[in-house]
């Protein structure tokens, strides 16, 4: 580096063009991601007279009443309740298996390739073939299939190899002479565990809870051959957009888009509170 | 997945004799390695199997019959599904390809501070976490005959009637694809290039290399990885799929997964089974084929 030019600097320290060029790219695409579920959640406000496309038509809860009071509409509440209550138990489950594998894997030990393709398999398998694989299971074995059962075991196989790679993620930049330091000055494993390698790997595994949540409230192709007879609420709008053509399923598009916006803030936020105390405390 | 590096199975010489360590680390992996055997090494013994079964209107009975295989392949529709799924897996990964290898080279070159990179890249990783029913569904106001884009077209006078092919075709699956999966493409490119010491592009520019060129002969290779483990999501993603072809194609397209899916609505287990074991072989040879491309575990390793 001779005179401090790059790509990415002028001689001068400004900008190319090309950042200009890259940085507008960057933005039709989060207009892409984003400018179409904008539209849904403004349509979902539709007058009752309003169709599923613009122009708005008056502005009113209407398809948000008709969400919970029409019957039409299918099991609402229900599915929500349902979804809700499995969300939490994978979050749970995948947090405390991906968390435990992921420290496994600090060490070698034989087996851990199977281990680990297994879980590669488990990520990249198509869903469907998964929850098939399952309801087929249950029907040789005699037991029927059900969301807590069936349906809990299908959405494990999609979040623990998640939860796995966020852990190695972690680990791979978790600095162990904080470890080596507890063993020093006297700690046993346990208060090790304890005291110094979970609290640090915390906003990790707050990540693990965040996607273990996320990924089973929304998923559906794992779920929709083992979920039984009650379904999830992805499944619930999988039937709507069958059926329904009103702006009832833009408004159940928003609600549940508001509970996943809630649980990021809420994961994020908490990370955040995490590195913050932390680099005032190493700051002080 | 800077991770799968430090993850990677060591190789066989450096097998560890057996010590505590050791059993500790089996004490820790098993309850992942036995709820994934129960809910998905198991489930997929059983569909082999049931490939295998006949069956009549109501049930499944056991047996060992070639029945279903053979109908797989004499019947035409099989091909027809296979290039359809196939078509529209290459066409989302070029798109998400192009996409993705651009996002993460402006976040990784382009985003100086590290605060203004973390926000950028959970922007685009954002929804990923939210309802993919939703995203897809949330294509139909914008491609509809009445919908925002023809609106604005013949608003614009661009054309005088609302064009056609939007909505309920094969440009709105793939269009629904790409912006569902192209996060999957993004995020193993972004890690691989922000792995790439700098000074290489500095000192190929130095070289006398043009942007261009550096790109292709210094970042292009070096992200290679990166553009594997993404390639290899894509497409198991799009092959694997039958929601979205089947919602935004208006049922005009099938898959081969969406065909499977009527078969198990119709109750015909063992052929669906079949057809889901021949999938899994020919998803299997792809992700083979990319890493003979790119020799993932040897470049994780560096």
């Amino acid at each position: 580096m001779s005179d401090g030019r790059s790509d990415m600097q002028n001689a001068d320290g400004s900008r190319p063009w090309t950042f200009y060029a890259f940085a507008a790219f960057f933005g039709l695409f989060v207009l892409f991601l984003y400018g179409p579920m904008i539209v849904i959640y403004i349509l979902s406000f539709q007058g009752p007279n309003g169709g599923m496309t613009f122009p708005l038509n008056g502005v009113s809860l209407h398809w948000f009443v008709a969400l919970v009071s029409q019957t039409r509409v299918g099991d609402i509440a229900g599915s929500f309740t349902r979804s809700i209550a499995l969300a939490a138990i994978v979050a749970v489950v995948t947090v405390l298996i991906a968390v435990l594998a992921g420290l496994a894997f600090r060490r070698p030990f034989r087996g851990s390739a199977f281990a680990f393709y297994l879980a590669i398999a488990s990520l990249i398998m198509p869903g469907l073939f998964v929850g098939l694989g399952i309801a087929l299971a249950f029907r040789l074995l005699g037991l029927p299939t059900a969301w807590l059962s069936s349906g809990l075991g299908a959405q494990l196989t999609w979040t623990l190899p998640f939860g796995l790679l966020i852990m190695f993620a972690v680990l791979g930049r978790f600095n162990r002479s904080y470890e080596e330091a507890a063993i020093d000055l006297g700690a046993t494993n346990w208060q090790k565990l304890k005291e110094v390698t979970l609290p640090m790997l915390a906003p990790g595994i707050i990540g693990v809870v965040l996607f273990g949540f996320t990924l089973s409230y929304d998923e559906i192709a794992r779920t929709a051959l083992a979920a039984g007879a009650k379904n999830t609420l992805p499944l619930e709008i999988w039937a709507m957009t069958t059926n329904v053509t009103s702006p009832t399923l833009y408004a159940v598009g928003a609600v549940t888009t508001i509970v996943s916006f809630f649980v990021i803030v809420v994961a994020l936020t908490s990370i955040g509170a995490i590195q913050s105390r932390r680099s005032r405390r190493s700051s002080t | 997945m800077t991770s799968i590096e430090q993850a990677a199975p060591w190789p066989e010489e450096d097998r560890p004799v057996e010590n505590t360590g050791e059993r500790a680390s089996w004490f820790q992996v098993a309850p992942l390695v036995i709820v994934l055997s129960l809910f998905f090494g198991l489930p997929m013994i059983v569909v082999l199997v049931v490939s295998f079964f006949d069956f009549d209107r109501t049930d499944i009975i056991p047996a060992f019959i070639l029945d279903n295989y053979v109908e797989l392949f004499t019947r035409e529709v099989t091909l027809r599904l296979y290039a359809s799924s196939l078509k529209f897996a290459v066409m989302v990964w070029l798109v998400t390809l192009l996409l993705g290898f651009n996002i993460a080279y402006f976040l990784v070159f382009h985003v100086r501070s590290l605060l203004m990179q973390i926000g950028l890249f959970l922007v685009c990783t954002v929804p990923f976490l939210t309802s993919n029913i939703i995203r897809m569904i949330s294509w139909i106001p914008f491609l509809g005959r009445n919908g925002i884009f023809n609106q604005s077209l013949q608003g614009a006078g661009i054309t005088s009637k609302p064009l056609e092919f939007l909505l309920f075709s094969d440009f709105a699956v793939v269009v629904a694809y790409v912006h569902l999966f192209t996060l999957f493409m993004v995020v193993p490119i972004f890690n691989s290039m922000a792995r790439i010491d700098k000074s290489l592009l500095e000192a190929s520019r130095d070289a006398g290399a043009g942007r261009v060129r550096t790109v292709f002969e210094i970042v292009l290779p070096l992200s290679k990885t990166g553009i594997a483990l993404g390639s290899i999501f894509v497409v198991t993603l799009v092959m694997g799929d039958s929601f979205v072809v089947r919602t935004m194609s208006g049922g005009q397209s099938a898959s081969v997964v969406s065909a499977l899916q009527n078969e198990v609505a119709a109750l015909q287990y063992p052929p669906a089974a079949a057809s889901a074991v021949i999938m899994v072989v020919i998803v299997t040879l792809m992700v083979a084929g990319i890493l003979r491309l790119v020799d993932v575990r040897k470049e994780l390793a560096r």
